[in-house]
This record gives C-alpha cells, structure tokens and sequence, in this order.
C-alpha cells in the first residue's frame, strides 16, 4: 500500500511537473509581452542564463517556441507566412516559424512572445548567428556572439591547463566579461557577481541532476523513454536552467528515476528492443513518430538530442562559486564544446554505450531543416556500422515542415528495421 | 619546390593564356596538384572560404582551396543524406576518388553544413584533419589575440606534417609573396570595375581561380605576366548593365554560367572566391607576422555571409561595393540548399528594395549545364534596364 502511494505521487512526477513548470513559464513570457517588457533571445546550446539571469532578463528560447507551433500542428501556417515573406523552403524551419511569429507581433499559440531587448547566440550552430541577425534588423537591438572553440578534431577535446585549452577559456572569459557590459548597458542595472554564485549553484544543482538522470536510463527496463519523456525534461533544463525551481525538479528527477530502477519500472511494459536516436525529433508527428517504435516494444533509452540541446549539460559540469566568471568560462567551454561534439563527433560517445546500456540498435534521424545535425550522420553510420556491427536505421524527415514527412514511409523502413533486428537475435540464439 | 606546376600558359599570347587558365579551371583531375605532389611536394587542402594560406606556404606545403568541382558524386554520395549543397559532396567526391590527395585537410566552421567536413574527413582519411575555429566574434577584444593562438595552433600541426620547423622569417617571406599576390588581384578587379570590356567575366574567374591550385609564386607570375596584356587590349566599350555579383562565397557557379552573364551584362565586382581576396590590404612584413595575419583577418578584411561583424552589415557592405564600382543593378544568387547564402538573400533584396536598385534573384549549383532559361530571364532583366 505504501509502495502505491509512493508511485501515486512519485511516478511520473517529472513529466507532470515538467509540462506545468512549461506552461508557467511561456504565462510568465505572456506576461512580460503584455506589460511591453522586453526579453533576452538566446538558444539551446549555450543560453548564458547564468549571466542573463543575473539582470533578471525574461529568457525566450525561439528554437523552443518553433518546435511548439509544430507540436501543436500549425507549424504550417508560420512557414507559409516566412516563405512568403522571401525565406526559401530550404532553410531552417525553426528560423522561418520564428520570422512569421515576429511578423505577427509575437503572437504564439502558447501565449504572447515579448520582443527581444538583447540577442546572445553561440557558434555551436552557424544558424543562430544568421537568425540573431534577422531581429538585429527588425529590431535593432544588440547581437553578441559568443564564439565557443570546439574541438578540432575527433579525440581532441584539450584539458584545463593545457595551452590550447587555456588558449580557448580566456577567449570565452574575455567574451562573458564583454556581455555583461553590455547586459549593465542595456538594463541599467549593475553585475552582482554574488548573484552570478548564487545563479552557478542552482545550474550545478540541475547538471549533476541531469547527468544522474541520463545515467540511470543503463537499467533494464528504462525508467523513461529519452525521445518523448526526456524532451519534457530537457523543457526545464534549457527554460530553468540557473534557477532555484530548476535546480530542485532535477533532484527530484533523480529521486523517482532511482525508484522507478529499484522497483524495475520502465516506460514501456515489455522492453524488448533498446535503442538510441541521434537528431532532432520529428516534431510534427511527435507521438506517433515514438509510437512507430513502442509498437515494436523498443524504447529509446539515450539520445544525441538530450546531449546537445542541453547544450552540454549532460557532462555534469559543476562551477566553482568561488571563482565564478573563470568557472563560468570554463565551464561553458567544455559544456558547449560538448555540445559540439555530440553532433559532430558522437561515434566515440555512442560506442561506449553499446555494452553499458544494452543497446540494441541505432536510429539516425537527419532532417532537412538543420544541417548542423544532419550533415555527418551519414557518415557516421558508415563508421558504426563497420567499427562496432550495431544494426542502424537511417530515417530523414524533418523536426517542422510536415511536406518532407512521410508516415508511410518511415513504418515501412521501421518495421522492416525491427524485422532485421528480430532475425539477428534468432540467428545469434539471444532471446 | 623548382619544377613548375603549370607551364602551360608560358610563351604563349594572351588569349591562349586565358584559354589554358579557363581548361585548368574546369579540370577535375587537379593535374597542377598532381605535379606538385610528383615532385615530392605536400599538400594542405582547405575548404572555402578562407585559410592563412602563408602558414601552410611558409612550411613548404602547396595551400589547395577546395571550392568544389562539377563531377558526379559517384563515392562521396554514400556519404551524405539529402537536402545539401553540391560542394560538400564534390570536394569528398574528389578526394575519396583519389583525383586528389591530400597530407592534411582544414575546414572552418563557416556554416551548419561545412562545420561537418572535418569529422567526416577524419572518419575517412589517416592524415590530420582539423577544424580551424576563425573566430566569429569579430567584436570581441580579444578576437585577434584568439585567433593568433589559433593560428599558431594551426603552424603547430603544419610542422607535425612535414617534419620542418615554420619559422617566423619564413611566415615573413610568405606573406610577401601573399602580399603581391592580393594586390595583383586587386589590380585585376581594378580592370574589371573600370574597363570590365577589356577582360571577359569568365577569364577574370579564372585568372583568380587558378591561384587556388598552383603556388602563389606562379601565380604571380602569370598575373605579371596577363594584367599589362590585358589593359593594352583594343576593345570597344559596349551599352551595357553594370552589375554586382553576389552569392559566389562558397561553392562556385560553373564557369559556363559566368561567361552567359558575361555576355548580357558587365560583371564589375563580385564575391566569387572572396577567400583569396580577404585580406584587403598588405599585410606587415616585419613585426610577428602570425599576429599580423590575425589582425588582418579581423579588421582589414572584406565580408561574407559566413562572418558575423557588427561593423560590416552585410547588406551595406553590397550597397558599398555597388557604389563604389558604379553598378547599376545587382545579381543576388545562392548555392542551391545553401543555408547563409538564401537567408542573406532576404537581407539584400530588402535594402536594394529600399534603395530603389534593381536586382535579380537567382539559384545555382555548381554542377548545373543548362543556362537556356536562365539566361532568357537575365536578358529579360537587363533589357527591362536598358530600355526603360
């Protein structure tokens, strides 16, 4: 009886108060457009909030936004209205959403969208320095680049201390000292670096808590699906990140993901086949996308996706408060670099988690809007197939333009994936 | 390095110079490469747009700018999903096929596309293939000291790769030759802003273009040798649209395609290959000439759609260079499926629009080998001009 009270309040806590936690904050957005005040625009890999928060800036995540107008099926109506506008229907469908949304005032079927008051976008995708540039023109308001050195090559991520890491952070912490001038510039108000320390303990709260999380998915059964529970979670990493409320829902994300492993709860019933995806999700078709695989009892226990769109938070960097803005710099480089590599030089990560999480299978999903993602993914496949023999299914769709998606399609290649996979374990003699 | 790589062009008259530079252009076996190579030379291949070229010269290493070729990606295919440029699949298609081989490769993450190659590269191929991190901060304070780091970085492995220390004497004596390399090509693009009928547009691609695959020693001597030809040609000025090119960045259109505009307007100014004209001014000779070439990167240089700089806004850098070679109207082109190339489109028909210049709006792909149509809208355009 206990135990059922327990789960009644514990289990699927995370996505309950992961969806409330997400209608609360675009209400808050709502808000701030309705009083006429203005926001910081910043993106997932790399979002600064550790600073933006310091001048208690409303954060508006146009990537997040994007993929909204998707999840709810109106995707459509924003890319008309870009491309009538003069964007190609070979772009970013994230940039053409967002275009159509500023075109209509901010006006978003979550709420309003306050227009930006400053833009912060790394280099950890090429689009956003493009898409910043777009609400410099409309809006004519300040465009900072923060530019991240990733790794140069596979195998190449320098170490705290060595020269060309070294190198990179004073790069970054000469950037980080430049955006706050500019964030004291353009809100009036004065940097508070005990603010700044207080801001870097809540988001060491939320890495170690994420990272946590992501580890415990290694259990059989899953204790949640990393395509669609994860996305929820990742909502909050990105929307909460550098605040108390964030902090806590990943410790207590931690907390229900061990009992759900101790009590061997999973995300699926039977868990027959574990696999992992590599992309961006097929927003338009979310659920059912995810459906084409739980059909076939097989759960995505780990994803590029919840790597890079946390923009690195996944590696669990703690921040040391007592030297904050070296910290800081620091632990953007190695977070956002991370990032990097986990859309550029995955085949290390991803080769490492077929014994230690039972992975079954690979499914690579490159969309037509973000080659950032998608370019290499060919390629890569072709190395994992060869170096490791792990079964992969390469599925190209989109995350927001449903002309390029193909439901019947993608069953047919998902099932016949899911054959394969069921005559592989039958001739190997593995049940 | 003392064989020639391409004598081709040498005792010859001007116009078989420009033919031999234009079939140079067009060949997808890299024959100046494979001499080099035959010769015991090495060879560090970098993707557009730019690379401190004087870095891998001063160690010796011929400096190969993959810009793509017009070759089917029979190999490189497999490689690649959907809904990418041609030059990405090209420029691996040419190396996986063995036309040309490399000793090191660099790419820069210019955009979403491109950023990939280095770890595709590597995937693929022994040697070092790296991503060199030009900074996209421009604004930054600290970009210079950066990218002096990064460069250094770069010499660090150009060593590793041929065995030799890269002096800074020899960093020196490359920038000179770089030196006068960008000034003939400013010469050049003198000729062609003032007296465009004095050198077809085609031959004036060329003539920059063949600088890509042959050591800037010859290069400069083939433009000593053409520029003085070409400004004491007989050629009649002809009634003809002045017009700015732009959206030649990255991949290339095919050299068919530029002699078609060639022949309904004067091509004045462009952006084809910008990276071998990056640098707009000479670099110091003395002085840390690694620093030099990062200073130089960040505040003497041209502009792309690839480079965020809050002090080159793309679309009044074009509205400049439109004002500065007299044009009347512009050409606004991208790379099919290249993603800063059609973004910026939108930027610069809203200030054209703006200004009240007319422009014409088009795609290309470096493969392309029908222009019937397009040409008949480019007439259409220009006679719209010149009859209005």
């Amino acid at each position: 009886m206990k135990t059922v009270e327990k789960e009644n309040g514990l289990v699927g806590r995370g996505n309950r108060d992961g969806a409330q936690l997400f209608r609360d904050w675009f209400s808050s957005l709502s808000e701030a457009a309705d009083e006429g005040r203005r926001a910081a625009y910043v993106f997932v890999m790399g979002s600064l909030n550790e600073i933006l928060m310091c001048f208690d800036l409303p954060v508006v995540f146009p990537e997040i936004n994007s993929l909204q107008t998707a999840v709810r099926r109106v995707a459509h109506e924003y890319l008309d209205e870009a491309e009538d506008y003069g964007y190609s229907p070979d772009i970013c469908g994230y940039v053409k959403a967002d275009v159509a949304l500023q075109l209509r005032g901010g006006a978003h079927p979550m709420g309003n969208i306050p227009k930006p008051k400053i833009a912060v976008a790394t280099n950890a995708c090429n689009t956003y320095i493009k898409w910043a540039e777009i609400w410099q023109r409309m809006y004519d308001v300040p465009v900072f680049v923060m530019d991240v050195p990733g790794s140069r090559e596979a195998g190449d991520s320098t170490q705290r201390g060595e020269r060309d890491f070294e190198n990179d952070r004073r790069y970054v912490e000469a950037q980080l000292k430049e955006l706050i001038a500019i964030c004291e510039k353009v809100t009036g108000r004065k940097f508070d670096v005990d603010r700044l320390r207080e801001v870097l303990g809540y988001t060491n709260e939320m890495n170690v808590g994420w990272k946590r999380v992501l580890e415990l998915n290694k259990a059989r059964p899953a204790p949640f699906n990393a395509l669609t529970d994860g996305t929820i979670y990742l909502g909050v990493a990105n929307g909460f990140r550098g605040t108390k409320i964030g902090g806590r829902y990943f410790t207590e994300l931690v907390e229900e993901m061990e009992y759900k492993v101790e009590h061997h709860i999973g995300s699926l019933t039977e868990e027959e086949y574990r696999l992992i995806f590599v992309g961006v999700p097929c927003y338009p078709i979310f659920r059912r996308f995810n459906e084409l695989f739980t059909d076939w009892q097989g759960t995505f226990i780990n994803s590029t996706y919840l790597w890079f769109a946390s923009g690195g938070a996944n590696r669990g960097f703690e921040y040391d408060i007592n030297r904050p803005i070296e910290s800081l710099a620091e632990g953007v480089l190695i977070s956002v670099r991370d990032a990097m590599d986990s859309m550029f030089y995955q085949e290390k990560a991803l080769g490492g988690m077929i014994d230690d999480y039972h992975v079954d299978g690979i499914i690579y999903h490159p969309i037509k809007s973000c080659r950032t993602v998608s370019t290499g993914l060919a390629d890569s496949r072709r190395y994992m197939a060869e170096k490791y023999d792990i079964p992969s299914l390469f599925v190209e769709s989109d995350m927001m333009d449903r002309r390029v998606i193909s439901e019947a399609q993608m069953k047919n290649r998902i099932d016949a994936f899911f054959e394969g996979l069921d005559s592989r374990r039958r001739r190997s003699g593995v049940h | 390095m003392s064989e020639l790589v391409f004598p081709e062009w040498r005792g010859t008259p001007l116009d078989e110079i420009l033919y031999a530079c234009r079939e140079l252009v067009e060949d997808p076996t890299f024959p100046t490469v494979k001499r080099w190579r035959e010769a015991g030379g090495k060879v560090c291949g970098h993707f557009q747009v730019y690379f401190p070229e004087e870095i891998a010269h001063a160690a010796g290493m011929l400096p190969v700018k993959l810009r793509g070729v017009p070759v089917d990606p029979t190999h490189a295919d497999s490689h690649f999903g959907s809904y990418l440029c041609s030059i990405l699949k090209s420029s691996l298609e040419v190396v996986l096929s063995g036309e040309l081989q490399l000793d090191m490769f660099v790419s820069h993450p210019i955009c979403d596309a491109a950023r990939n190659l280095a770890a595709i590269w590597g995937r693929n191929f022994d040697y070092p293939c790296q991503i060199l991190y030009l900074p996209q901060n421009a604004n930054s304070s600290h970009s210079v000291a950066y990218l002096a780091d990064e460069y250094n970085r770069l010499r660090r492995t150009v060593e590793e790769v041929t065995g030799a220390e890269v002096s800074e004497a020899a960093i020196q004596r490359s920038v000179a030759v770089f030196n006068e390399n960008r000034r003939l090509l400013r010469e050049l693009y003198e000729i062609k802003r003032t007296t465009p009928w004095l050198v077809a547009a085609e031959d004036a691609y060329s003539l920059v273009s063949v600088g890509a695959m042959i050591p800037r020693e010859e290069h400069n001597e083939l433009l000593r040798a053409v520029l003085p030809q070409l400004t004491e040609r007989d050629a009649k000025q002809q009634d003809r649209i002045r017009v700015v090119f732009e959206g030649g960045f990255c991949e290339q259109p095919p050299l068919d395609m530029i002699r078609m505009l060639g022949r309904t307007c004067y091509l004045v100014d462009d952006d084809l290959l910008i990276g071998l004209r990056w640098i707009v001014e000479d670099v110091p000779t003395d002085g840390d000439p690694v620093a030099n070439l990062a200073h130089a990167y960040v505040h003497r240089s041209s502009y792309s759609p690839v480079q965020h700089d809050d002090r080159k806004l793309k679309e009044e850098m074009l509205l400049k260079r439109m004002k500065r070679c007299h044009a009347d109207a512009a050409i606004i082109t991208a790379a099919k499926m290249c993603e800063p190339g059609l973004e910026e489109q939108v930027a610069y028909t809203n200030a054209l629009d703006e200004q009240k210049i007319p422009y014409f709006v088009s795609e290309f792909e470096e493969n392309m080998t029908s222009f019937d149509h397009l040409e008949l809208q480019v007439e259409t355009f220009m006679e719209n001009l010149l009859f209005a």
